[in-house]
């Protein structure tokens, strides 16, 4: 282990620089009511809510958290508790059967709070939305800040998009 | 198609341990509905489907003579209406408008710790219902169905390309496997034979897809056990390997690069000399984890003799890939069912019979060298040529199955096809016999132990819920 460590010391950081903005993120987050965001500060507690993801954005959501994107480098922290989250961040096609748990968790975070629809399921149901089994999207059940698509969103879209949330 | 007596007698094979089961999933036809009951022999060989007309919306219970058909049962149950005589728990488990009890537990000091759907940490949702005594679990109910998104009844009416889409999105990070077992089932029916360059491309796609999911949890697990160090480097490594998927595949996760008929997107030969140089260095980086995994006595301590499950359970549930492979199920679809390109490449399979935490992850570890090494090969032996065969007019009914050994163990797809549709498809992942399994493996353990535990058997939520 001390070799590990000592060697790792000494090779530097892996972590990469943040990804630069693009226009499409740009655009996305232009919208934003930067008023109430700026309540919040340099820094957002995030809570990620599987609304019936086939788990591919799950896989880019914890992807967030390895060295090299390092995601709380921003102010930015994946939290437990709703109660402690100023964003709900959601993904799948809002299955009926996730859809009361989702509500309970947006309505147990204090205000003012934010929700970011990630992936193709987040944005419109993606390939799932014609299923009576599914609501079709974030936004069928909350009110929608921002949305990431993709199918998943890469971790470098998934970042551009909340580093977009703080300003 | 069989009678009652020929369903009985499968359910008896399946009892005594003579056949295994693979999948229990229902259809409908002109003539009403049919139970599909695939099984196949425990060393692989001889895949076979039988089907049972139900008449008056009902079958025999298989779960009444094998309790590993239970939850395929239920969820029968839920998804088609179709009622299991004899089904010793016919609790809901797709439909979570009925009414639902958890299983009781009596006894003087016990207490119940409800977790979920929305669990701490960015995982899939599902219920756990712990009993404990103190520190101890009594037993452990697992409920799931939260992600339930009608994917097999989106299939149905869809071209085989749609349902491809649909089947390589069952469970994310099996999303190759999916599509694999899908594509094969198709051109199964059809008589397609996929040209060769296109079965060694699907090859190279299925083990990174396993070495990116074993390096993942390989780091996943040893942070449940407080050692995030390892997670680290193995979170980097798997980065590392998703990042070479896209620049070979064009997609991080490569899904719907497997079609049916063949692949979707060729390797350039730049592109397959890039994987193939760094390989070594994949190696490297993984061996200084595996030794610091063996080393670290913390560690050990943790995940030796942690979610022991007994071969004799994992035989009975009929459990495969690293979670049967660790407690003496010695199977492996690629070895013992083998497709091309395994049938010219047959990976090591690495058993073991302790089925604790720490013999998931040495099953893992092999299974990386054992990736390595293949894709080494394979690469190799990238044959010139297509990349995709049409599928031919299909006129009336064709049926077709397949078996495809996914990271998490063998992923089975089923389909008939009517005309240039899917007239109805059925997907089974491994995780329907690892859940009962983790239920019976985690009593006795502590409940500060279960996400250590859970993590080792990593079964999939969406995978099942379909």
């Amino acid at each position: 282990m001390r070799r590990t460590l000592f060697e790792s010391l000494h090779r530097g950081t892996m972590t990469e620089p943040a990804p630069p903005r693009d226009a499409e993120t740009a655009a996305l987050v232009a919208e934003l009511d930067r008023a109430a965001l700026r309540r919040l500060g340099r820094s957002l507690a995030i809570r990620a809510v599987d609304a019936g993801s086939c788990n591919g954005c799950e896989l880019e959501i914890i992807a967030l958290g390895n060295v090299l994107y390092d995601l709380e480098r921003f102010g930015l922290k994946l939290v437990a508790s709703p109660r402690h989250a100023d964003v709900l961040l959601v993904t799948g096609p809002m299955t009926r059967n996730m859809s009361a748990a989702t509500r309970l968790a947006y309505e147990a975070m204090p205000a003012p709070k934010f929700v970011v629809a990630v992936g193709d399921c987040g944005r419109d149901g993606g390939v799932f939305a014609a299923s009576p089994h599914c609501l079709g999207g974030t936004a069928s059940v909350l009110p929608v800040t921002l949305t990431i698509p993709g199918c998943p969103p890469t971790p470098a879209a998934l970042l551009r998009g909340l580093i977009g949330l703080l300003g | 198609m069989v009678d009652a007596a020929g369903w009985h007698a499968t359910g008896a094979a399946l009892a005594s341990g003579e056949r295994v089961l693979v999948a229990l999933w229902a259809a409908r036809d002109d003539a009403g509905a049919r139970v599909h009951l695939a099984t196949r022999r425990p060393n692989g060989s001889d895949l076979a489907v039988i089907a049972l007309r139900a008449e008056d919306g009902s079958y025999p219970s298989i779960g009444r003579h094998h309790p590993g058909a239970i939850l395929m049962e239920r969820a029968l149950q839920d998804a088609s209406g179709l009622r299991a005589e004899g089904l010793p728990d016919p609790r809901p488990w797709l439909d979570h408008e009925r009414d639902f009890a958890f299983l009781p537990a009596e006894g003087e000091g016990l207490h119940r710790i409800p977790v979920g759907p929305i669990h701490a940490g960015t995982i899939e949702p599902g219920h756990f219902r712990f009993t404990v005594n103190g520190e101890t679990i009594v037993r452990l109910e697992a409920r799931l169905g939260y992600t339930h998104k009608g994917t097999l009844g989106l299939m149905r009416g869809a071209t085989p390309d749609a349902a491809s889409r649909l089947a390589g999105r069952v469970s994310g990070d099996s999303t190759v496997a999916y599509a694999w077992a899908f594509a094969r089932a198709v051109e199964a029916a059809l008589g397609v034979v996929v040209p060769k360059r296109a079965s060694v491309l699907r090859g190279v796609m299925a083990e990174l897809e396993r070495l990116a999911n074993h390096a993942g949890d390989f780091g996943a697990i040893c942070n449940d056990a407080g050692f995030p160090l390892i997670n680290a480097h193995a979170g980097a490594l798997r980065e590392t390997i998703l990042r070479q998927a896209e620049a070979c595949f064009g997609h991080r996760l490569m899904m719907d690069r497997i079609v049916p008929g063949g692949v979707a997107a060729d390797l350039a030969p730049a592109s397959a000399a890039s994987l193939l140089a760094e390989l070594p260095s994949w190696r490297g980086r993984f061996e200084r984890l595996v030794e610091l995994y063996g080393k670290t006595a913390s560690l050990q301590d943790r995940v030796v003799a942690a979610g022991r499950l007994a071969p004799d359970l994992a035989r009975r549930l009929g459990c495969g890939g690293y979670v049967g492979r660790a407690a003496g199920q010695d199977f492996d679809a690629r070895r013992d069912a083998p497709y091309p390109p395994y049938d010219r490449h047959a990976p090591d399979v690495p058993a073991l019979a302790a089925g604790d935490v720490d013999a998931r992850v040495r099953i893992r570890i092999a299974e990386i060298r054992a990736s390595v090494a293949l894709i080494g090969e394979l690469l190799g032996d990238l044959p010139e040529g297509g990349i995709r065969a049409s599928l031919p007019e299909n006129g009336g009914e064709a049926f077709g199955c397949a078996l495809v050994e996914g990271f998490r163990g063998d992923v089975f797809a089923a389909v008939r096809l009517r005309g240039a549709v899917v007239a109805d498809a059925f997907l089974r992942d491994p995780s329907w016999f690892f859940w009962p399994a983790l239920e019976a493996a985690i009593e006795g353990n502590i409940v500060a132990d279960f996400p250590l535990c859970n993590k080792s058997f990593n079964a999939a939520y969406s995978g099942c819920d379909l």
